[in-house]
């Protein structure tokens, strides 16, 4: 490694206070919190965990989780391919104001996301009085709770999706097509094991935002125990009412949850930092802009997958 | 069209209807929906309820926090960036990629976990209160302890790329020009890194400020003391008070897009800034 050579580095004092300074700052404000929930959960020993976590208020809580994962993610995954499909593939007016609605949900308080379907479907709300003379639940029912996810992850898939595409460009596909490919074929043999990893790593973040939403799914659930509680609604409820054993119980789960993504993601990002490895020249960091930042094509891999980096991708270009 | 022939690849109308039914449902008519309902409140009505004491109180407390909170993120940010660059040490891949953890924990379950630990019987809580007399747990400064949870990985990850790319033969002719390391570091790697960590600290700040699941359970929310704008938006909700919970959303989306647009416009000028420097340093050299 050519860092070990380096000449120009700090004195060590200074690298060990730094590399304290870190490493202290991570260990209390996430390793002990981690730590925490799985101490707090077996307090009472594994018996009372285990029969908090088969309580049926926490079975349904479950169940109800993932039945929204699996309602929102699919539809999302058809978005992200039909923006960055659209973006990465065509110019037209409006391009930049598509992206920026696309970002939008980032800049809205989990709250507000909530208030917004309550002010369209709530009772008092436009279509209130049409709803209820129909006898048609959204809001404190899983329409709504579908409604206020499908809001939060809206950008996850489409903002993995529209830089990598773009990084690759279009011949591949043009060439499918030229050779007489329909739009289908096209699109499972070339535009899809392209983006497959990149397609993977989105629906591990929105996944785990998707089941682990708390506040625009608290505003429009109405916290129906058994019919509208979701795992991190049940962990509240249990929470407040000082049941700290089954609230740490069903939070582990969510918390294992959490692991699981992590490892996913250092998975993925390890694929594609290889298969970027193999491809080599052909993407270049620096050709596209949004790609210096953005997961998958640049070289360097590992750190840069965050929605983080590439906004600031994009803002510095700008 | 003309302008159809020139397209060889399929699908553009398909995605575009697609993606405009998708945007439009979830965001364009309901925004819409936001702003119509705040329309039918006067500027009087709108001013009177915006402008409470209570929920001046709010704003202070939800921008305050989240501005403290990023401030501590950016100084932290920038040191655990640097060290997961720049040093060695065992299990580095296993903590960088732990940094993630805040995006990939549900906010509830922090916000559970944070309380227990800074309440005055828990681990860190019992001893920053036993011996500082510092109370964390139900006060405004909780708020700022799960403000910097959310927010950590954001400066870390925006900052984290940048020092990677940093051209070591620039602070090698620094040093051999005669800088001291803190001079190279003031003079050459800060400059370089700020635009950077300015975006790090807004989008950690833009995190913080609309942050709900984490906060409620450690802040206590006492009115006018630790209750967050969210969290009164929700409270007026409980009380059907629709138009009440519709000026506070409004104000809060306002004040968040003007933040981020003045800091977006600093940055700009920031990178503008140093790129200029940049140039002239190389004339002179």
């Amino acid at each position: 490694m050519s860092k070990v050579h380096r000449v120009n580095t700090e004195s060590r004092p200074i690298r060990w206070l730094l590399t304290a300074l870190a490493l202290g700052f991570l260990f209390f404000f996430l390793g002990l919190p981690l730590l925490t929930v799985f101490i707090e959960a077996f307090k009472q020993g594994f018996g009372p965990y285990w029969g908090a976590l088969q309580e049926p208020d926490a079975l349904s809580a479950l169940g109800l989780t993932l039945l929204i994962a699996l309602l929102v993610l699919p539809l999302n995954i058809l978005f992200g391919f039909a923006a960055a499909w659209l973006i990465a593939r065509f110019d037209f007016r409006g391009k930049s104001l598509l992206t920026t609605l696309i970002d939008l949900p980032f800049a809205v308080s989990p709250v507000v996301a909530g208030l917004l379907f309550i002010l369209i479907f709530g009772r008092q709300g436009w279509l209130g009085p049409w709803l209820q003379a129909h006898d048609i639940k959204i809001i404190f029912a899983l329409p709504g709770m579908v409604l206020a996810t499908m809001f939060i992850t809206l950008p996850y898939i489409a903002r993995e999706l529209i830089p990598l595409m773009q990084a690759q460009g279009k011949d591949e596909e043009e060439a499918a097509v030229s050779l007489g490919a329909s739009g289908f074929q096209m699109f499972w043999r070339v535009t899809l094991p392209n983006v497959k990893w990149g397609l993977l790593y989105g629906i591990i973040l929105a996944n785990a935002r998707a089941m682990g939403e708390f506040g625009a799914v608290s505003v429009v659930s109405g916290h129906i125990r058994g019919e509208t509680n979701t795992l991190p609604l049940h962990v509240e409820i249990l929470y407040n009412e000082y049941n700290t054993v089954g609230a740490f119980a069903a939070a582990s789960v969510l918390a294992l949850l959490a692991l699981v993504t992590l490892v996913a993601k250092s998975f993925v990002e390890w694929r594609m930092q290889k298969e970027t490895a193999m491809l080599g020249a052909e993407l270049p960091a620096e050709r596209v802009p949004l790609a210096a930042g953005a997961p998958q094509p640049a070289p360097r891999g590992g750190n840069e997958k965050l929605e983080a980096t590439r906004r600031f991708s994009e803002r510095t270009e700008q | 069209m003309t302008k159809k022939s020139h397209r060889v690849l399929p699908g553009f109308g398909l995605s575009l209807g697609y993606a405009l039914v998708y945007l439009s449902l979830l965001v364009l008519i309901p925004l819409g929906g936001l702003i119509a309902k705040s329309a039918e409140l006067s500027w009087a009505q709108f001013w009177d309820i915006a402008t409470t004491a209570r929920a001046f109180a709010s704003y202070r407390v939800t921008f305050g926090c989240a501005l403290l909170a990023a401030i501590v993120n950016g100084v932290f940010g920038l040191i655990v960036a640097w060290v997961l660059v720049r040093y060695e040490f065992p299990g580095k891949k296993l903590i960088d990629a732990f940094v993630d953890l805040p995006f990939a924990l549900p906010t509830a379950v922090a916000g559970i976990t944070l309380t227990s630990l800074y309440a005055n019987t828990g681990w860190v809580g019992q001893y920053l209160e036993g011996v500082f007399g510092f109370k964390v747990a139900f006060t405004p400064a909780g708020i700022v302890v799960a403000l910097i949870f959310i927010g950590i990985p954001f400066v870390v990850r925006t900052v984290q790329p940048v020092i990677e790319d940093i051209e070591q033969e620039v602070e090698e002719a620094a040093s051999t020009l005669g800088a001291t390391r803190a001079q190279t570091f003031a003079r050459v790697l800060f400059p370089a890194l700020f635009p950077a960590l300015l975006t790090g600290f807004t989008l950690a700040f833009a995190r913080a400020v609309g942050e709900y699941g984490s906060v409620i359970f450690i802040a206590g929310n006492m009115p006018m003391v630790s209750e967050i704008t969210p969290l009164l938006i929700i409270s007026k909700l409980e009380q059907y008070d629709l138009p009440g919970a519709t000026v506070l959303a409004v104000v809060m989306l306002v004040i968040s897009f003007v933040l981020l647009l003045s800091i977006n416009l600093l940055q700009w000028w920031a990178a503008n800034r140093h790129s200029g420097r940049h140039i002239d340093g190389g004339a002179q050299a």
